[in-house]
């Protein structure tokens, strides 16, 4: 797989106006029985999307084809908390989502969307709650994230600015692969490590 | 310059220092743990890349989230009944013995909850950082480890360079003063801390417990202060080491010996933070004030006294308001109700948080010839083989089974409902777990989430009960 990159996506916004949407919600457990990545969108928001009787649950905002297009999630705050789970950004992207809106992020989905292409777009919650309006009043309405500039450009043309981490940032504009980043300081990481002692050997057996 | 615990254990796995602060570190990790669940993809990220598990010898793999603790199922029955979870165990199996990793599969006297054997083992020490693809990594805090939860992006990086690359956290100390009442456990505690600065509170921070109330706890108790630290958001939660700390390793499989373990202690002994130290923030809790507390909704931090209500709508902000209903919709409760004397179909007594040993022994003292109440079924899953056959050892099993609780084999069972133990949906579970979701515990389930001793408690009346109530 190549590293993900992301510059700038114009789509639709798909509203999720509840708070605290924990990773059990976006892709419940029994999804994570999987050795693969790939199809995992199927358990996207299962819990939500479908009815006990298993049939789509017609008030879930995912069933609604007025927003099969969108491919940005605007969310409530603390999006992504509880469970480190990567399967939640993959079952995002999966769907077809590419950034996620909200007013906070929780740290482990921060990183695992970041490190999968989606970005995590973090603004003001007044702000959210405009965009939030946007997508729920006009479904069909665009909007534009330029990661280059850190902008969110409204339908009118209005910005928004949002902070991504530097690095995070820069690898995602250059498609850098961060485990090959990482390999390349093989000989510096190998040097410090000489310089310290192994408290154990976790193969040596774990008998009283 | 004067360091916190977590400034001192950050700067001394510094391999290559940022240049800014906005730009990450490359941080060394002194242990790896990897599960069935989160591990699978990054194998096979460095299968396809040509590469190996650098360091085998920091890393140890246990089976827990997808494995059966019903002791009927072997591994024959379990390829029939959840193929699934049997293909995702056989390739952790075959992805270690091809990568040299040593691992604690089903049926080793070994094998647990990845978070429960770290410590029996004496695998985790303090001043270590240690990473896990599983947000409760959290828990190895209690031994001044920092400890934290991956992605398995990250469970890749750490198999082939044994590094991170990591922006410094904030730090934030939680000061707790006074001491914990009759009654009132670790668990309350930590409920009432999430309750306090909410479930984002601690985002974007490590966390560092401090003051009388922490010191006063056992290392199991400090264990479920840092498990539960995730779910205030934080990064990790860390507990300075101690003479508690140093007895609880004394002797482990792992832990040094001899002239090594007296060198280690004078080492550890240095770890805690310099008085002059400061922390971005800090958040006082009083210990003595706290009851028994149990949830009533679907986040951790939505948790009342045991003997109090479910706010009303008045009692919340507006921004709380949503959340609000739509918690006490999806548990099919009213805001400003009492929690106490509701019907209880399942108690839970396991999970990363609450099944260590300790845990079953206040648990069992409270069952001791008491019968769990005849609409109730209660689920009693220790967390590792080591503490089932601890426990057997005192009879622990034997008041649960007279009692009619279930004994099941060491794993996370129906903390994540993922390995088929689960709530039937509408069912009402007061759980010793550290996640109330919606349907984290089976489609449709309602979970509440409390200490062994009201878990225990609610099992005997088959009600929402405060274990203070209860004779011994």
């Amino acid at each position: 797989m190549s590293a993900p990159t992301f510059h700038r996506v114009t789509a639709t916004m798909m509203p999720l106006p509840i708070d605290h949407v924990d990773t059990d919600q976006i892709i419940p457990a029994e999804f994570l029985k999987t050795t693969e990545r790939q199809g995992i969108g199927r358990g996207l928001f299962a819990g939500w999307r479908r009815l006990p009787s298993g049939q789509p649950n017609p008030s879930f905002v995912l069933n609604d084809p007025r927003y099969a297009e969108a491919k940005i999630l605007v969310a409530g705050e603390n999006f992504g908390c509880g469970s480190s789970r990567e399967h939640a950004p993959w079952a995002l992207i999966d769907h077809g989502f590419r950034a996620v809106v909200s007013s906070g992020f929780a740290d482990i989905f921060r990183s695992n969307a970041l490190k999968n292409g989606l970005l995590p777009v973090e603004i003001p919650a007044g702000e959210r709650d405009a965009l939030m309006a946007v997508a729920q009043e006009r479904p069909s309405t665009e909007i534009t994230i330029d990661l280059e500039a850190c902008k969110l450009t409204d339908p009118k043309g209005k910005d928004f600015s949002f902070q991504v981490d530097a690095f995070s940032r820069r690898c995602l504009l250059d498609g850098v692969d961060t485990l090959g980043y990482l390999l390349n300081h093989l000989p510096t990481i190998e040097a410090w490590e000489a310089t310290r002692s192994t408290p154990f050997d976790t193969r040596a057996g774990d008998s009283f | 310059m004067a360091e916190t615990l977590f400034d001192k254990i950050w700067r001394r796995h510094e391999v290559v220092a940022p240049e800014t602060p906005d730009l990450p570190a490359i941080l060394h990790i002194d242990l790896h743990l990897i599960h069935e669940v989160t591990s699978p993809q990054a194998f096979a990220e460095l299968d396809r890349r040509g590469l190996k598990v650098r360091r085998p010898d920091r890393t140890v793999a246990t089976m827990d989230h997808s494995t059966p603790t019903d002791p009927s199922i072997d591994r024959a029955r379990l390829k029939i009944i959840d193929a699934d979870a049997a293909i995702q165990l056989d390739q952790l199996a075959r992805s270690c013995e091809q990568h040299g990793v040593p691992i604690f599969p089903l049926g080793h006297e070994s094998q647990g909850i990845v978070h429960v054997i770290g410590p029996e083992l004496g695998l985790t020490q303090p001043g270590f950082t240690i990473v896990c693809g599983d947000s409760h990594t959290s828990t190895h805090g209690a031994f001044g480890a920092l400890a934290f939860g991956i992605g398995t992006s990250e469970v890749g990086h750490v198999m082939a360079t044994q590094c991170l690359l990591q922006k410094k956290p904030r730090s934030l100390e939680i000061r707790v003063q006074g001491e914990l009442g009759p009654g009132v456990t670790a668990k309350d505690l930590i409920l009432g801390i999430i309750a306090q600065i909410g479930t984002d509170g601690a985002t974007g921070h490590v966390v560092e417990y401090t003051g009388p109330a922490i010191r006063g706890l056992d290392m199991e108790g400090r264990m479920t202060v840092c498990n539960m630290s995730i779910e205030a958001g934080a990064r990790a939660g860390l507990i300075a080491p101690d003479d508690t700390t140093f007895e609880y390793l004394k002797g482990r499989a792992y832990s040094p010996r001899g002239i090594a373990w007296e060198r280690a202690v004078e080492q550890w002994s240095t770890l805690a933070g310099d008085p002059a130290a400061s922390f971005d923030r800090t958040v006082e809790v009083d210990a003595s004030e706290l009851q028994p507390m149990i949830t009533w909704g679907t986040s951790p931090g939505m948790a009342i006294p045991i003997t109090g209500r479910i706010p009303t709508r008045a009692e919340v902000t507006d921004e709380a308001r949503p959340g609000l209903e739509k918690a006490t919709s999806y548990m099919g409760f009213e805001a400003g109700q009492a929690l106490l004397g509701k019907a209880v179909d399942v108690v839970f007594l396991g999970s990363c948080t609450n099944s260590r040993l300790s845990d079953l022994q206040a648990a069992a003292r409270l069952l001791e010839g008491k019968q769990v109440s005849a609409g109730t079924r209660m689920m009693v899953v220790p967390g590792s083989q080591r503490v089932k056959k601890a426990a057997e050892a005192e009879g622990l099993d034997q008041i649960f089974r007279a009692a009619g609780a279930e004994w099941r084999e060491a794993g996370c069972s129906m903390c994540l409902a993922m390995n088929g133990d689960r709530l039937a949906p509408g069912q009402l579970a007061v759980s010793t777990s550290n996640r109330n979701f919606e349907g984290r515990q089976g489609p449709g389930g309602r979970t509440l989430l409390a200490s062994p001793l009201t878990a225990a408690a609610s099992a005997v009346t088959g009600k929402i009960s405060d274990p203070r109530e209860m004779s011994r």
